[in-house]
């Protein structure tokens, strides 16, 4: 699927998620950061990158690996992306939905 | 004589002792398994014993038992492994030499990582099953509980059995009921997933059954703590949920060797080759059941799957072979559903448990993600195949390693 954001064209899978992260700019980030009713911050911006470079180096995320980053603690990250934030986070960094599931 | 040490004489250790004692040529291998405790445990059991569906001594027998001739059992506690030095030291000093490690130390709870979880309620009002001893004060409690709030809780993934917390909350249903106080008992399952299960089309029958059976979801619940006095358990994002009885399952870790061993991941996982089994850092370290990190479930079954490859791929490195990478991921569970029923889910890496008949393509007579008498009837009668065949390393007839796509209903 594509849609268009921040005047850019870009790909998703049916429940909004990116596909290509090549695609993923500040820009883009904060208008899916709206349509979740969040206005980023630098703090904000601090852990989308981590979740990217995360996610570039092909480590797994989970919830207790953010807490234990160093980057933001858990309660901050809950603070900074209400109910759910590493599925509203990884949805804004344009990277896939984690599958901490098995 | 060249030396293969295996770690752990649980499920997949004993499997591996029994294969590779028939394969490797005595005059030049020794296989020495360790491990610390006396006592094999029939892990599945340990979601009946709560429901005295199972009495103590149905799910416990000596480990010896199951450990052939010529294989070397040591009763000892590890303390570490040094990889660069093929060593493994033992708690008493005693040092063993290896030419080939397998590591199944398994994995076990470890409720001291939420804050307040191991606190005075413990064995009180807050119990979990996933250990002997919790099972078996659960049952205690359930025998004389007068009804309230239950709460069925799960703190994070990865955990053993990721079906067990749901076969727990219907067994509960159908336990109360049969008591005559169901309507004393509000059951709550709590979750940190979107659902109430891991694949999309197994939650949605799943979810389904728990609309039927009346007891209410809570999804999305990742814990920060339990609230002792107050009895209740807070979420990150300051949700709180009220029990009169929490039964949880603690966030799941790896042996503590690992960690001391610089072996394990955040949660002492040894990280795997998923298809292969051998350990990413150390080619002469393989790899078996709930010790690695691959991402399978945490099961018997699995463990059994990865029994039947690893045992062809370490007679292949010993041979200065290539290895196979055959495993898939192949899981194979009874979810028991309360009532006399259960279904069946067989499932891999890439391919989510459907409906369909199992294990003849068509046929059955198992049905796949369906509720039925017969699959509870085979739940049951697994007991003894673990027993007097799983662990022996005999093969399970019409059973293949890797999954079968025929006969399953994908879309």
């Amino acid at each position: 699927m594509e849609k268009v954001i921040a005047g850019k064209t870009i790909a998703v899978n049916d429940e909004g998620y990116m596909t290509d992260l090549s695609q993923w700019s500040p820009e883009i980030a904060n208008e899916l950061a709206k349509e979740a009713s969040i206005e980023l911050s630098p703090r904000h911006f601090e852990v989308l990158e981590f979740l990217q470079n995360q996610y570039k180096n092909e480590v797994p995320l989970t919830i207790r690996r953010v807490g234990a980053s160093g980057v933001v603690d858990i309660k901050e990250f809950y603070a900074l992306f209400p109910a759910g934030p590493l599925k509203m986070s990884s949805k804004i960094a344009g990277i896939p939905k984690p599958a901490s599931c098995i | 004589m060249k030396r293969l040490l295996i770690l752990g004489a649980g499920t997949g250790g004993t499997m591996m002792a029994n294969h590779l004692h028939k394969e490797l040529d005595k005059n030049l291998w020794e296989i020495d398994i360790i491990d610390e405790r006396q006592i094999h445990y029939y892990q599945p059991g340990y979601l009946f014993l709560p429901f005295d569906i199972y009495e103590p001594e149905d799910i416990i027998k000596p480990i010896k038992k199951f450990i052939p001739n010529g294989v070397n059992l040591i009763n000892d506690k590890i303390e570490k492994i040094i990889p660069e030095e093929n060593l493994v030291k033992m708690a008493n000093g005693d040092q063993l030499h290896y030419d080939l490690l397998i590591i199944a130390t398994g994995n076990d709870i470890a409720p001291e990582e939420v804050p307040g979880m191991k606190g005075s309620e413990w064995q009180k009002s807050v119990f979990d099953f996933y250990t002997f001893d919790g099972a078996l004060a659960l049952r205690n409690k359930l025998r004389e509980w007068e009804g309230g709030n239950l709460v069925v809780h799960i703190t994070e993934m990865p955990i053993k059995c990721p079906v067990a917390p749901l076969e727990f909350t219907f067994l509960s249903d159908s336990f109360f009921k049969e008591k005559n106080m169901r309507d004393k008992v509000n059951i709550t399952y709590v979750t940190p997933l979107s659902g109430a299960f891991t694949k999309p089309k197994a939650t949605e029958t799943l979810e389904h059954l728990l609309v039927e059976k009346n007891i209410k979801i809570e999804s999305d619940f990742a814990i920060e703590s339990v609230d002792n006095e107050n009895k209740k358990i807070i979420d990150y994002a300051g949700r709180e949920i009220p029990f009169d009885l929490l039964v949880t399952i603690p966030t799941n870790k790896g042996n503590e060797v690992m960690a001391r061993s610089g072996l394990g991941d955040d949660l002492n996982y040894v990280p795997t080759h998923k298809a292969t089994l051998q350990s990413k850092k150390h080619e002469n370290i393989f790899v078996i059941g709930d010790a690695t990190d691959v991402p399978a479930s945490k099961a018997g079954s699995v463990a059994h799957f990865e029994a039947e490859i690893l045992t062809e791929n370490i007679l292949r490195y010993i041979a200065g072979e290539p290895l196979k990478e055959t495993f898939d991921g192949h899981a194979n569970c009874f979810v028991e559903t309360g009532g006399g029923k259960a279904l069946l889910i067989d499932f891999n890496y890439t391919h989510e448990p459907v409906e369909g008949t199992f294990p003849f393509p068509g046929i059955g007579p198992l049905r796949l993600l369906q509720e039925s008498r017969m699959n509870h009837m085979s739940k049951l009668a697994f007991r003894w195949i673990y027993w007097n065949m799983l662990l022996k390393g005999t093969h399970i007839p019409f059973i293949s390693t890797q999954m079968q796509e025929e006969g399953k209903h994908f879309n």
